[in-house]
């Protein structure tokens, strides 16, 4: 049984989630630690009472760095030391922020495997101590409180935290290819059970309050205070804080326990974990699954559950231990910078570059994907209207169309819509390849137009690509990045061009789909393929999803732009597969059958004659698992790199959020262009050069990418 | 929230109209008034409105208010509601056949009656000529109830109105759950065996589980108690000063009932049982005994307690109201005029019960009055912390600033002439009954205590303490002068 609900935990890590967290954040600190006075931490006693307030200087979040850590044990020493004092809270000065997590670039800094291992150890020392503090210590939460800052929190001897929003507990570590490094493997397990330790842990999700109060996670709510007098969310700090002094002093007092009441299934889980034998299926369900969804290109969630397992059977000496090697170990790898440099990325791509908008954007900044109140979706609703006319356009601050990618259409929708807006409204076209520029050609103020491009399915992928014309004016610019912004979205800014930079890198990769699938690869074992190598759609999946037609589209679009480099594949496959009404999932046909309510997919048997009809034989030189894999990605890459040799890009970081947000680009790779740092451009432009004499032009290796392979030193990111 | 500015007609030369209109009053009626610059009460002498009928309160009683599940509890609301028509009969001797229109407010609405407000004024032997509706506002339903019909008199509809109010807290309606309803209207309809077996097939243990009334605000799913403590710890208000005003509620209650003060009571007989003649709420207590018992919402931490909130009560309270000729020429002296009032609403998650803050100054500003001509305050009393945390925002510049858009703070109601004969903490709190008992208290005290003005001030959505939530999707307020 508890095996079973672990797995059902599970069936929701997707190694695709990776960086959905939001508040796992960290700065450059430009305070030095030299100072004398404590930048970090200060505390007061109020009464017998010590309250200990974090706040990293010159950041809206506070995060575990080497000054922190210093100054929190010096400040504990001191309360351990004082005969005045007889318990302690632990709060932060930042409304928002609890402990967003340890300072990335301090991990990031660290050259050797032993440097990282000795910053766990140091962190398990300090909050070994913590735990076993003899007067009590209260955590106030208010904010996030991620990795680090959780490990901190489970080590104090009780939680208070309020009930709202932004209150938010979780392990992200594993989204950035590593393991709570600070006791959290230990802890969390004899906190909240086995089950739902290693499910926070393989998912990093992030809980909120009311969630954790009922797993055991914090032991008390604060709910958040409305307008007083003062602004609520100064009042809300201050009632928290003496909230948890009055908890603090019951506890020094021994009139409360920190002990929990368990519930029933929490008792029967924790009973069927003392069994060794339900303990051994647990890990056994648990793995496979993992193995299976991570299909082996992920190692920190099996390091975690190697580690949660050392500790429960060898001791809590052996899990530390264990524990900080294998931090250390998967600091060192090439997933974990791969994914720390996406997670770099991702809070560029969160900021508007091109500054405030003269118009203040107004959308509900609570409309983010969390769970709403049948009455809160009400009142956000009644916000939207459906209407057939132009009806109120002339109150519109900005129009975004969205319709089919026909450029007539386009341009007679440009004219009629710009016929009723008023002068300062900005015009965005949402389409995937259609040229901005030519969109444009027909407006009466190119300067207010601007391309934004969403990616299907729109409230799941975070991704928005914004395509400015050398006309757009900055303010369009700034004003299409703040809705964004708004909306929720990562965003990179691109130049205008063919496909601008998404579509375009995806184009030549569907090209070599076809004509792999030409050569007689099964769509069943080129999505396999694909799926292993990282990307979490297999590519023929990705056809049918996208929808046939869409793919001909852009395929024919694109092809007659780039001509021969973007050949490869017969674009008659696709042209035969619309005719016959094979438009992917939305039509029930593609290369595969979709039933509703099925799950299986069958081959689609009546794809069986197109493909014979098409067939080219294999070439056995570049046919093998890896060079088909390599075909695809070598292609995506080349095209990566020839966008920024270009200038379409401004950024390798923007591309490699791009790739991996709106393309789904394995994010163990960390994009494109982390990819080629990583795994060497001579190897990348080796293979390019060994599928350019068997199939042409196709994969010639652009300049930049090969000044990157004669170049050793020359990397996209230093 | 409710605040009223109150006038007492035994003040007015009673011979003439024109004098009520424009005579200057009598300064000497009022210590209060002395006090006030000479120049100001004489510009604000009436409240008079060109074109507009004067509407004035010929006289109203109530029921004595129980505790729920006491005397009351095998009655039915209509039962409470006739009760208290009849007391207003016999107290007014007012021809039943003048009675142009009768308005009541409730809250939780028992089904059988849902227009309690006609089922009452037929047993009570009202003309079935005379129409009736039931409105609902939360805890300001009898407030509205009253508005209402002085609009009615205002526009030239009606003449004499009743309005009222009663909740019986005692009884509400459980309901089945949604599955179990679904399946007996299913049922209903089957016209085979087979149907009828298919659908009975279909039943769930999990059906019978009961639908209690909404415990809490629909549409932030929180009870009415935990927003109040949420909203005293928003103002830093103690649990002990919450305390003290609770037992200031009941001390003061205890003194007014002793000294035979609350005059609109009328003593119903229960049938089968004895007859009731006083409120059974009010508990004077001590301060070390109120700190004993345990938060009631937010606990353990929290500040209100069953000691510092309203209690769920039972009762019925109606009222009489006219233009003031047809009062006149019925040879009637009545006890207010009833001038301005005023609804408002804020945000029903955090500023649910701040009604009176937002309503006093508005209200105020309208009738040309200032806090210093009021005489008598009658505020709501839903929870001591309530009252508290109004009276912060009401001192605060910073609140008035803010979340008002006013340069300067509202001002503090002086204590010593806010709710002098006890409140809904002491007297209790029946939902929908409570406003004309403010609006009695208001203009018993003018007369009685010699004032000129009074304001009545009510927060909607309040009083469900223990365990019962009604629901109040906003505070609204209103006022009026006699």
């Amino acid at each position: 049984m508890v095996a079973c609900r672990a797995i059902g935990i599970l069936s929701r890590f997707s190694a695709f989630r990776i960086l959905r967290s939001r508040g796992y954040i960290c700065r450059n600190f430009t305070g030095s630690s030299a100072l004398l006075t404590r930048t970090h931490i200060n505390y007061g006693v109020k009464g017998d009472v010590a309250v200990v307030r974090i706040n990293s200087p010159n950041s809206k979040v506070n995060t575990l760095s080497k000054e922190l850590h210093s100054e929190f044990t010096e400040v504990m020493n001191e309360i351990w030391a004082s005969d005045q004092i007889r318990s302690a809270v632990l709060i932060s000065s930042k409304p928002g922020c609890f402990i967003a997590g340890a300072d990335i670039n301090m991990l990031s800094a660290c050259k050797t495997l032993q440097e990282v291992t000795q910053l766990s150890q140091e962190a398990q020392r300090i909050l070994e101590k913590l735990e076993k503090s003899p007067k009590p210590v209260v955590a106030a939460i208010n904010g996030s409180c991620l990795g680090g800052g959780l490990e901190l929190a489970i080590s104090c001897q009780y939680r208070i935290a309020t009930k709202d929003r932004k209150t938010v507990l979780g392990v992200p570590e594993v989204l950035l290819g590593a393991l709570p490094g600070a006791g959290g493997t230990q802890r969390l397990p004899k906190m909240v059970g086995v089950p739902a330790a290693l499910d926070m842990m393989l998912t990093g999700r992030n809980i909120r309050a009311d969630r954790a109060k009922k797993m055991g996670l914090v032991d008390q709510l604060v709910e958040p205070l409305g307008p007083g007098l003062k602004p609520p969310e100064e009042r809300t700090m201050e009632y928290l804080e003496e909230v948890a002094i009055t908890f603090a002093k019951g506890l020094a007092d021994k009139k409360i326990s920190p002990k929990r009441d368990k519930g029933l299934v929490e008792k029967l889980t924790a009973y069927a974990m003392t069994i060794p034998f339900v303990r051994q299926q647990v890990y056994k369900k648990v793995e496979e699954k993992v193995r299976k969804q991570t299909k082996g290109l992920y190692p920190a969630p099996l390091k975690i559950i190697d580690v949660v397992k050392t500790g429960i059977e060898q001791g809590s000496d052996a899990g530390y231990l264990s524990e900080s090697q294998k931090f250390g170990e998967l600091i060192m790898t090439k997933e974990s910078k791969a994914l720390m440099g996406l997670y770099h990325g991702q809070v560029l791509c969160k900021k508007n570059k091109f500054g405030a908008p003269q118009k203040d954007v107004k959308l509900n900044d609570k409309v983010k994907k969390k769970a709403l109140t049948s009455f809160e979706r009400d009142s956000i609703f009644s916000n939207l209207t459906g209407q057939l006319d132009y009806q109120g356009f002339e109150k519109a601050d900005m129009v975004i169309e969205a319709v089919f990618e026909d450029l007539s259409l386009k341009h007679r929708v440009l004219k009629e819509v710009e016929a009723v807006i008023p002068d300062h409204c900005i015009f965005a076209s949402n389409t995937s390849a259609l040229p901005i520029s030519e969109i444009a050609a027909v407006s009466k103020r190119p300067e207010k137009v601007i391309g934004m491009h969403y990616f299907s399915p729109v409230d799941k992928m975070q991704l928005l690509e914004i395509i400015t014309t050398e006309k757009t004016s900055r303010d369009t610019s700034a004003s299409a990045v703040a809705v964004g912004l708004k909306q929720g979205k990562v965003i990179i800014v691109v130049k205008d061009g063919p496909g601008f930079y998404t579509t375009r890198c995806l184009a030549p990769m569907m090209s070599e789909v076809i004509r792999i699938l030409q050569e007689g690869v099964d769509p069943k074992k080129l999505d396999s393929l694909t799926t292993s190598f990282g990307f979490p759609v297999g590519a023929a999946t990705l056809v049918d999803e996208v929808g046939v037609d869409v793919a001909k589209h852009v395929a024919e679009d694109l092809g007659k732009v780039f001509g021969e480099r973007f050949g490869g594949g017969n674009p008659e496959l696709l042209t035969q597969m619309v005719s016959k009404g094979f438009l992917g999932r939305k039509s029930g046909k593609g290369f595969y059958i979709y039933q509703e309510g099925v799950k299986r997919k069958d081959l689609n048997s009546d794809m069986d004659s197109i493909l014979a009809s098409l067939k080219l034989p294999p070439n056995s030189e570049v046919s093998s698992d890896e060079d088909i894999q390599f075909r695809l990605v070598t292609r995506f890459v080349n095209e990566a790199v020839m966008c920024l040799q270009e200038g379409i890009l401004a950024t390798p970081a923007e591309g490699d959020i791009g790739a991996v947000f709106g393309l789904g680009f394995p994010p163990c790779l960390g994009g494109p262009f982390r990819f080629v740092d990583l795994y060497g451009a001579q190897k990348i432009v080796d293979r390019l050069k060994k599928y350019e004499a068997a199939y042409g032009k196709q994969f010639t290796p652009c300049q930049l990418l090969a000044d990157h392979a004669n170049s050793p030193n020359k990397k996209f990111y230093q | 929230m409710t605040t009223i500015l109150a006038y007492p007609f035994k003040n007015l030369p009673t011979t003439s109209k024109w004098a009520l209109r424009f005579a200057i009053r009598p300064l000497s009626c009022s210590s209060q008034l002395r006090a006030a610059p000479a120049v100001q009460t004489k510009t604000k002498k009436t409240l008079a409105k060109p074109n507009i009928r004067n509407v004035v309160v010929v006289d109203g009683v109530r029921t004595p208010f129980l505790l729920s599940g006491t005397s009351y509890k095998d009655l039915m609301p209509h039962d409470l509601a006739r009760a208290a028509l009849t007391g207003l009969l016999h107290r007014t001797s007012v021809p039943k056949e003048v009675v142009d229109y009768i308005i009541f407010g409730t809250v939780i609405q028992e089904v059988k009656t849902s227009n309690v407000a006609r089922e009452a004024a037929l047993g009570a032997g009202f003309s079935d000529k005379t129409p009736a509706h039931t409105v609902t506002m939360a805890c300001i339903s009898a407030n509205q109830a009253m508005t209402t019909g002085v609009g009615l008199i205002a526009s030239g509809q009606c003449d004499v109105i009743v309005a009222g109010g009663v909740e019986l807290m005692s009884d509400v309606p459980i309901r089945h759950s949604r599955k179990m309803r679904k399946l007996m209207l299913d049922l209903n309809k089957a016209k085979s065996m087979g149907q009828r077996l298919s659908l009975i097939s279909k039943f769930r243990l999990n059906f019978l589980a009961p639908e209690l009334p909404a415990v809490a605000e629909f549409s932030t799913s929180e009870t009415m108690g935990h927003s109040a403590d949420r909203l005293a710890a928003a103002f830093a208000v103690s649990r002990l000063e919450q305390d003290e005003y609770a037992l200031r509620s009941h001390s003061l209650a205890k003194k007014a009932q002793d000294e035979g003060l609350l005059s609109d009571i009328v003593p119903f007989k229960v049938p089968g049982k004895d007859t009731v003649t006083k409120d059974n709420g009010i508990r004077p207590s001590s301060l070390e005994q109120m700190a004993k018992l345990k938060p009631a919402f937010i606990k353990p931490y929290g500040t209100v307690t069953a000691a510092n909130s309203s209690f769920l009560t039972d009762g019925a309270s109606a009222i009489l109201i006219m233009a003031e000729e047809k009062a006149l020429a019925m040879g009637y002296k009545p006890k207010a005029y009833l001038r301005d009032f005023m609804y408002v609403s804020q945000d029903p998650k955090d500023q649910l019960l701040l009604g009176p803050t937002y309503a006093t100054p508005k209200v105020l500003e309208k009738a040309g009055l200032t806090m210093n001509d009021i005489d008598a305050f009658e505020f709501h009393e839903a929870f001591s912390g309530q009252i508290l945390a109004n009276f912060k925002a009401m001192d605060s510049d910073w609140f008035a600033e803010n979340y008002m858009g006013r340069k300067t703070k509202v001002g503090l109601p002086p204590l010593e002439k806010f709710n002098n004969w006890g409140g809904s903490l002491s007297l209790g709190h029946p939902f929908g009954a409570t406003g004309c008992r403010l609006v009695m208290a208001a203009a018993n005290r003018l007369r009685k205590e010699g004032g000129q003005y009074g304001l009545v001030a009510a927060c909607a959505a309040g009083g469900q303490v223990r365990y019962r939530g009604v629901i109040g999707p906003s505070r609204e307020s209103f006022s009026w002068n006699d």
